[in-house]
């Protein structure tokens, strides 16, 4: 009886253990997700910043540089999402909502009514959203028509020869296409780009939940096409170059050609804040506008304002 | 003795009535509760499902345009029988699996390998499903690929096996229990009148324990019905009919999951995904009478 428990006790301790190490892995590989700076101060006034998927990481690079800048202030990032941070801001509960897109009437109209503030909007830098393909995909440039084709709602191009190429890594041939939940900033941007504000897109895309994971997944899947923010880019995928039509130049996605705007697929990044900013929140967005806070933008792969 | 039950006696009747008022409003409360949860899901979805939507084309058409600038068409069809196809997928996988596991916990284990059996099966139920969705999205996307061919293993398959591996615990505890629950006497009679092993199983064992290995089937097809986060992640969440176990669906809960995060409070879209949650727990409400109706029936004959 005594051994068996001592054998129960001790299953229980290896496969905690186990679980244990297991965590301390995730964490040393994600240690940048989460809140940045939340714990541990409680002197530091809070700035809370929510919102934008696709610009959290760079919220993130933000709030822990500005820590060590800052010793009055502690900024807490969350994404989930612009619709996340605009609802929060509706409700007032964060002090600046990241948004890859411009805040809606209705949306500003039902801040105006909840919280007797109108958000103000601040373009903080670009974003260009590259299209990707798995590495080995002998593909390297894209029209936005042929875009629109493969995405838009009944389009007709649908396996990778009609692109005049053999993807012979996809033995199917049939493209898929990787694309974002139907609510999120970057969905949106990229609809209008390819399509307007007339067609929708095709149903059967896989509606991946974040910018990170269409890349992920096209990194695995030959016969994979798919859009994200440029700065999201890895070893696994391919960025193509773009052109307007198939008469003009094509365009790499990158700092120059954005800067330049050249480059189709770029969008501004906003940030919200509820009425004027004040006191530490506006110590901060100036912040984000000098020189060490645009140095940033540049870093995690996005387009900083000032060179514009 | 009579003294010691005068003594409490003055104390009793106030204690015992706090603790009957307590236990009776814990009972109350999940009533209230669900109730409670209905009537907020309702009143959110109400004034679309009444006022606009068309009842009709929101149950079978399969175009889901919920954020379309100038025709936005909410069917959830494709959703509906994403649900239900890789509910019944994980099912045909669990079930077997779960039975089978239950019966050997309970019958041929020694005891021994019974208390580690156990509690594997309990840390097995303890994995959160955003880990399992983890999983599908790495592990058994991969395995997919290499070992069906597959494009993309991002399936229906994957997603049906993290349901299938999120289901068993709760199938084999719940048999187990059920198992257990048969009296010895059955077993002793059945090996006396020169029964095998298996013959008492099959014979004697599995029809005494019907009823809670229904429940016990019933319970994991819930869990399945509900499960999010790991649907999400490992099904490759696309609006589409599915055709095999290798085409990628979208289940109802994943697609609220995926929206509600980011949609205007209010909005029709809101609405339309509370109005999903009205079918959800139309859903779950007719699973849970058909199963009653079943262990009634089975009583009854």
């Amino acid at each position: 009886m005594t051994v068996d428990k001592w054998i129960r006790e001790g299953y229980v301790l290896v496969l905690y253990i186990v679980m244990l190490s297991c965590c301390l892995c995730f964490n040393s590989c994600s240690s940048n997700s989460g809140t940045a700076n939340g714990s541990s101060n409680a002197k530091r006034a809070i700035i809370k910043n929510k919102g934008s998927d696709t610009m959290v990481n760079l919220a993130q690079a933000w709030a822990e540089v500005y820590y060590g800048v800052s010793d009055t202030v502690s900024v807490e990032v969350s994404g989930g999402g612009s619709g996340t941070g605009v609802a929060a801001l509706i409700k007032g509960t964060v002090d600046i909502a990241n948004c890859s897109r411009q805040v809606k009437d209705k949306e500003k109209q039902q801040a105006m009514e909840n919280t007797g503030k109108e958000p103000i909007e601040f373009i903080v830098g670009y974003d260009a959203l590259a299209v990707y393909v798995h590495k080995e995909n002998p593909l390297d440039k894209i029209t936005i028509p042929q875009l629109a084709e493969i995405y838009g709602e009944e389009g007709n191009i649908t396996k990778w020869d009609q692109l005049g190429i053999a993807n012979s890594g996809c033995r199917s041939d049939k493209i898929i296409r990787i694309s974002r939940q139907s609510n999120s900033g970057t969905y949106f941007y990229f609809r209008e780009a390819l399509l307007g504000k007339e067609r929708d897109f095709e149903l059967g895309s896989l509606d991946l939940h974040g910018s990170k994971d269409v890349v992920e997944v096209i990194g695995r899947t030959h016969c994979a096409i798919g859009y994200s923010g440029m700065g999201y880019a890895t070893d696994h995928v391919k960025m193509l170059e773009v052109a307007i039509t198939s008469d003009e130049p094509y365009y790499a996605p990158n700092l120059e050609n954005v800067i330049a705007k050249t480059y189709p697929i770029a969008r501004p990044l906003y940030m919200y804040s509820l009425g004027e900013p004040t006191g530490e929140a506006k110590a901060y967005l100036d912040w984000i506008f000098s020189a060490e806070g645009q140095k940033i933008v540049e870093e995690l792969g996005f387009v900083p304002l000032e060179s514009n | 003795m009579n003294n010691q039950k005068n003594k409490t006696g003055k104390k009793a009747p106030f204690l015992e009535t706090l603790i009957e008022s307590f236990i009776r409003l814990c009972g109350i409360s999940s009533i209230i509760f669900v109730f409670g949860i209905f009537f907020f899901v309702f009143k959110e979805g109400a004034g679309f499902l009444f006022g606009g939507l068309d009842i009709w084309e929101f149950l079978t058409s399969e175009e889901w345009y919920p954020t379309s600038l100038n025709n936005k068409r909410y069917g959830t069809f494709a959703l509906i029988l994403g649900t239900f196809s890789v509910t019944a997928l994980a099912m045909l996988i669990a079930v077997p699996f779960g039975l089978g596991a239950a019966i050997f916990v309970s019958e041929f284990c020694s005891p021994k390998l019974r208390e580690t059996f156990k509690i594997v099966i309990e840390l097995l139920a303890a994995i959160p499903s955003v880990v399992w969705g983890f999983i599908g999205l790495t592990v058994m996307n991969q395995l997919i690929i290499a070992v069906f061919n597959a494009p993309i293993g991002l399936t229906m398959l994957n997603g049906g096996i993290m349901l299938a591996l999120m289901s068993v615990p709760i199938i084999v505890s719940i048999a187990e229990d059920a198992l257990k629950a048969v009296p010895d006497s059955y077993r002793e009679a059945a090996e006396a009148l020169g029964a095998t092993r298996w013959q008492v199983i099959y014979r004697v064992l599995l029809p005494a324990a019907k009823n809670g290995l229904l429940a016990a089937v019933l319970l994991g097809a819930a869990r399945s019905i509900g499960e999010t986060m790991a649907v999400l992640m490992a099904t490759g969440h696309s609006v589409n009919i599915p055709s095999g176990p290798l085409s990628w669906i979208r289940t109802l809960t994943a697609t609220i999951a995926a929206e509600l995060g980011e949609v205007a409070q209010g909005d029709e879209h809101y609405q339309v995904l509370f109005i999903i949650g009205i079918l959800l727990f139309t859903i779950t409400f007719v699973v849970n009478l058909i199963a009653d109706l079943v262990i009634k029936g089975i009583r009854q004959s």
